[in-house]
This record gives C-alpha cells, sequence and structure tokens, in this order.
C-alpha cells in the first residue's frame, strides 16, 4: 500500500470522526431557522450512505484484494438487516395494529398462533446483535467451504454468489418462510426503548454508521497489512503459485469472504431501523451488482475508494432519480461502462496517479493481474 | 494427515520415485507406464520434443494432476498420488513454472518473504511475527539469484530473466529437497543462460533438482544425467552424449 493512500486513508478516518461529531450537533443543537441546521431527513440519508460505503468497504476487500468478484454481497447485508429488523419487530410489542404482545402483526394476519423457532430470542438485543454476526457469517462459511474447495474462481464464482443472493430473494418472499413475505419487516417503533423516528436517535445511528465504517476501515487495513493480507493478494494474482508454495489458499479465501459478509451483515443492520424497513428487494441480484458497480467507480483494492464510490454514486442516484426518475439506470450503466473504459483504478486512481507522475516512474503492472503462466 | 517422519518409516534412500505412472485426457495418453527414480542431492534433466509428458510428469509430482495408475513415491514413504499441492510443497517438494509466475505487484523482498519456510496456517500469516532468521535468508538469497539490488521494486518492474531468478529464489527460500524447474532459460539471451547454469549448479549442491530443458546447449553446460521422454515414457537415459546417440532419440527429434 503506497504512502499516498495512508495519508488519505488517515484523511478518510479524520472526515468520519468529525461527522460523527458534527452531524448530530448540526441536527440537534443548531436551530431549524439556522443555514446549517441538518434537518432529520437528511441525517438519515447521510447515514444510509455510510451504511452502503461500510458494505462497499467488505467487498472490496474480498474483490480488490483477494479477487473474488462476489455479486452477492447484497445477501449479507440483507440477512444483517432482516436480523435486526427482527429485534425491531419484537419491540413493537402490543402496539402493532392487532396489540399482540408477542406475535408481529403479519404472524397474527396469517393466523399463526405461536412463535416460529427462528425468532426467539430476538426480543433480546444483545442475542440479536450475535445474529446479525453469526448469519451471514456463517453463510459465507457454508458457501465459501464449498466453493473455494472445489476451487470455483472467477465468474463461475459470480454466477453463483448471484444464486445465492437469488435464491434468498425467492425464498424471503414466500409468506411461509416466515419473514414477512413481500412486504418484509416494517412499521418499527423503537430500539433499545429510543424512538426510531426521533431526531436524536437518527442523529445516533448517523454516528454509530461513521463510527462503524471507520472500525470496517482500521479491520480491513490490519488484515491487508498484515503477512495474511500479503499473501491475500498474492493468491488473487498467482493462485497456483500459492498453493505450490505449501499455502492452503482454499482457508485463505475463505477467512476473507467470512470476515467481510460480517462487515456486510453489520452494515445492513445499521441500515434497517435508518431506513425504517427491510424486504426481500434487498437481497435483489441488482442491488450486489450495484455494488459492485460502487467499488469499480470509486475504486477498488484501496478501501477508501470503494466508500468514496458509494457515497458519490448513491448520492448521484438520489438526485438523478428525483430529478430524471427514467433515466438513471441508464446513467448508472455509463457510469460503469466510462470508468471501465477511462478510470480503471476509479476516483482513487485519478488521486493516486497525480501522485505518483510527480514521484518518479511508474510501473505499468495492473492492479488486478491475471493469473498467468501457471497453468501452461 | 499422517505426515510425522516417525509414522512413516522410510522404506529405500530413493527421493523420488515414478513406477508405471499413467495419465490420460480424454482418451489422450499424456503419461504411458512412464517410471523413474531420482536420488538425493541427484540433478537431472529432462529433455524431449513437445507433447512427450515432461509437464504432465511434473503436474503429477507436485499434485496437480492425479495419476491413473503407477506409483508416485517421495523420500521413500509419502506417496504423492494421495496429497494435494500444499500438502506436497510442505514435505519438500517446490516448483518453477514454465513462464515466470511471481507475485507481480509485491516487491522482490516480499516475494521472497512469502516463500520462506514459516507456518501457513492463516491465523499464523495474521498475527505472527517475522522470524529474524528470515531477513537472513532473504539476503542470502538475494545474492546467490543476483537480485540484491532490487530488494524494494515490485517484481512486475523485472525484466524476463529476473523473474525468472526470483521464482528460482522463491523455491530456495522454501527450502525443498527437490527442486522441480521447468523450462528456466526460455526467453533468455545468452549471457542470461549461462548465468543460469551457474546457479543451477550452485543450488544443485545441496538440493535435488529436476530441469526440464529444450535448449540442448544448456543442457550440455548443466553436465548431468539427461532423461528423454517421448510421448509419456522414458525413451533413453544416461549422459547427454549416450542420450543423443541412441538412433530412436535422433529419429524422434528429427523426425521420421
Amino acid at each position: 500500500m503506497s504512502a499516498r493512500l495512508n495519508q488519505l486513508g488517515l484523511a478518510f478516518v479524520v472526515i468520519l470522526v468529525v461527522a460523527a461529531i458534527l452531524v448530530p450537533f448540526l441536527s440537534l443543537a443548531v436551530s431549524s431557522d439556522s443555514a446549517f441546521y441538518l434537518p432529520p431527513y437528511l441525517v438519515q440519508l447521510l447515514g444510509k450512505y455510510l451504511c452502503y460505503a461500510i458494505l462497499a468497504v467488505a467487498l472490496d476487500l474480498v474483490w480488490g484484494y483477494c479477487g473474488i468478484l462476489s455479486l452477492g454481497h447484497g445477501a449479507f447485508f440483507a440477512l444483517g438487516g432482516y436480523a435486526m429488523g427482527m429485534y425491531l419487530m419484537r419491540q413493537i410489542g402490543t402496539r402493532g395494529v392487532y396489540a399482540n404482545p408477542i406475535l408481529p402483526d403479519f404472524m397474527v394476519f396469517l393466523n399463526w398462533k405461536e412463535l416460529p423457532v427462528a425468532w426467539w430470542g430476538f426480543n433480546w438485543f444483545p442475542y440479536a446483535m450475535a445474529m446479525v454476526v453469526l448469519v451471514p457469517g456463517l453463510l459465507a462459511l457454508a458457501f465459501g467451504w464449498f466453493a473455494f474447495r472445489s476451487r470455483v474462481t472467477g465468474v463461475y464464482l459470480s454466477i453463483i454468489t448471484q444464486a445465492m443472493t437469488f435464491a434468498l430473494f425467492k425464498e424471503f418472499f414466500r409468506n411461509d418462510f416466515g419473514f414477512g413475505g413481500n412486504n418484509g419487516l416494517t412499521d418499527f417503533k423503537d430500539l433499545l426503548g429510543f424512538s426510531v423516528q426521533s431526531a436524536s436517535t437518527k442523529a445516533a445511528l448517523f454516528s454509530a454508521s461513521a463510527i462503524a465504517l471507520i472500525v470496517a476501515y482500521a479491520v480491513s487495513r490490519a488484515i491487508i497489512a498484515s503477512k495474511y493480507g500479503k499473501a491475500l493478494v498474492a493468491v488473487r494474482d498467482a493462485e497456483s503459485r500459492m498453493r505450490f508454495l505449501g499455502y492452503r489458499v482454499e482457508n485463505y479465501k475463505l477467512f476473507v469472504f467470512v470476515v467481510s459478509a460480517i462487515i456486510a451483515g453489520i452494515a445492513g443492520a445499521l441500515y434497517v431501523p435508518q431506513v425504517g424497513i427491510i424486504n426481500p428487494s434487498e437481497f435483489a441480484p441488482a442491488n450486489s451488482i450495484e455494488a459492485a458497480i460502487w467499488v469499480a467507480v470509486g475504486g477498488r483494492g484501496t478501501l477508501i475508494g470503494a466508500a468514496l464510490g458509494a457515497i458519490a454514486v448513491n448520492f448521484a442516484k438520489t438526485f438523478f432519480t428525483g430529478a430524471f426518475p427514467e433515466y438513471w439506470l441508464y446513467g448508472l450503466g455509463l457510469l460503469f461502462v466510462l470508468t471501465t473504459l477511462f478510470l480503471p483504478k476509479g476516483i482513487l486512481g485519478l488521486a493516486l496517479r497525480d501522485s505518483r507522475a510527480r514521484s518518479g516512474p511508474k510501473t505499468e503492472t495492473s492492479p488486478i493481474a491475471l493469473e498467468e503462466g501457471a497453468d501452461s | 494427515m499422517t505426515l510425522a517422519e516417525s509414522d512413516n518409516p522410510s522404506l529405500t534412500q530413493t527421493l523420488l520415485y515414478l513406477d508405471g505412472v499413467s495419465v490420460s485426457f480424454d482418451g489422450y495418453k499424456a503419461l504411458r507406464s512412464l517410471s523413474l527414480i531420482l536420488q538425493p542431492g541427484e540433478m537431472r534433466a529432462i529433455i524431449g520434443p513437445n507433447g512427450a509428458g515432461k509437464t504432465t510428469m511434473m503436474d503429477v509430482i507436485t499434485g496437480k494432476t492425479r495419476p491413473d495408475e503407477g506409483e508416485v513415491m517421495f523420500d521413500g514413504r509419502y506417496d504423492l498420488t494421495k496429497l494435494d499441492e500444499a500438502e506436497i510443497a510442505t514435505l519438500g517438494v517446490g516448483r518453477k513454472f514454465q513462464k515466470p509466475t511471481v507475485f507481480e505487484n509485491h516487491t522482490v523482498e516480499d516475494n521472497l518473504l512469502l516463500a520462506t519456510k514459516a507456518p501457513r496456517s492463516v491465523r499464523a500469516t495474521l498475527f505472527g511475527r517475522e522470524d529474524p532468521k528470515t531477513l537472513e535468508t532473504i539476503d542470502v538469497i538475494l545474492a546467490t539469484t543476483r537480485l540484491a539490488d532490487h530488494r524494494a521494486r515490485i517484481a512486475g518492474s523485472l525484466s524476463h530473466g529476473q523473474k525468472q531468478w526470483l521464482e528460482i529464489g522463491m523455491l530456495l527460500a522454501q527450502d525443498p529437497k527437490l527442486l522441480l524447474v521447468d523450462e528456466p532459460v526460455a526467453g533468455m539471451t545468452d549471457a542470461e543462460t549461462a548465468a543460469t547454469a551457474d546457479l543451477l549448479r550452485e543450488i544443485a549442491q545441496d538440493h535435488s533438482v529436476i530441469v526440464v530443458e529444450h535448449d540442448m546447449h544448456f543442457v550440455r553446460e548443466l553436465g548431468v544425467k539427461v532423461t528423454c521422454l517421448h510421448e509419456g515414457s522414458v525413451l533413453a537415459e544416461g549422459t547427454l552424449d549416450q542420450v543423443s546417440a541412441d538412433p530412436r532419440v535422433v529419429e524422434v527429434y528429427l523426425g521420421r
């Protein structure tokens, strides 16, 4: 990792710390007449962007540094979101339409008599938080164990990750599956006793998201900087060479895949109370592809580039879907094509390239070198 | 894994023992009942026309390809047909590919660091500290492979010949008992070829080496026992002069 990237990373962390302090201040302590006042809907929107940024960091960790292009990371995000949503549903209690102290409304509506086993314990916050980590983590462990042991790589792996999220998408749509079907989980009331609608809760969730992004970045950085991280990049660039050096490549991939899925799950858990709903559309294959576009636009293999890409693309999405709703998807497609053609290292690649041009000759190696020679 | 030496007493002094090894791909017989014996400390050159099975033989020894039949024993006690690449590498078999395969985005030093003998588990690399001896090993190898001045360079920016040397250096760092080297001088200049021959002779002093090579001039420079493969089995074995005097070898090389 270049020194310049380290500097940018430090700046990134400082900005997030400032934002985590300043945004709640501007939202809660500044009078609503002031030009600096941040209304709750904006705080909520920014918090949502940060959750996407965390997802992008998670994806960049596996794609940028290990060459695993997961097009199913939206599934881990959504599973973390569902775990949080289930906690929030159980907090509603008798305030629901049917005022059932145990069963969420949709279960009463479906004429269910008792709480399914999968929902047990979700009224207890620590248990729900454990599930936020465990469910995506264990799915990634099981999926990765089979995929990496079978040496599924490249585009084939991308396709089966799409299939994974699509299968979950279909499954969660079913009412019988027990997670609210098509409507998903919504109408949340409070989180740890604080109303999810209040400006102060929104500000707190924003700060929590900013801190989670810092932690996700710091953990990813630490992994990349270790000898394990060097080995990971080596697996990306010359997998067979690593095998013949005696490395268990499948274990290397599995570890980073699970860590990444857990980070994505945490992002989803922070996202749900901020947007107020989780439904099966979060599993839509297109969502996972969009996350890959954020990373590509921002600059893969840089972590902060991925986070910036997620924020920039979603900012543009908010703007364009408001201004020209019918053209957004064309715009997104065009953005991806232009980035691939002209900015192979993304937005951050521009910043890094400038500095390298100033500081001497640059090397011609591509960040994602194809595995060559090993099979000849 | 039952790879502890005490569990598995050595049966012979032979380092590598291939007997009756056959491999076929979709009906094409890449190896036909190939047999080969390598003694500890020996350097052997394998020659043979294209399609003779040289690379397939390497694939079998390193666990990339499972033979359909035959025995492959390493160090007199390990059945290589039952182990995978990582296990075989850990036993002490290093392999150099035909095309130089180094970690292009890492520095020369990091390439060697990843290759040096050290615990390979995820936990060890994630939390482990570098053994100071590792750095000494790297210094020695950098000197041996004539790369000391390029330590901090990104491997992707090295010349073709330097990449070949770096890859050989990575094998040395692995400290294997047996090195398999596939066409080390392909695409090298004459000066680089001569330097590579020196390097391999130096390595052969304390390692067993199998070199696959097309370049007869280079094989002569190595001055070791030669095995000629043809259509997946051994055609002739002996000194280069003996082998190249064999009428069948001449026929195979010059065509019928």
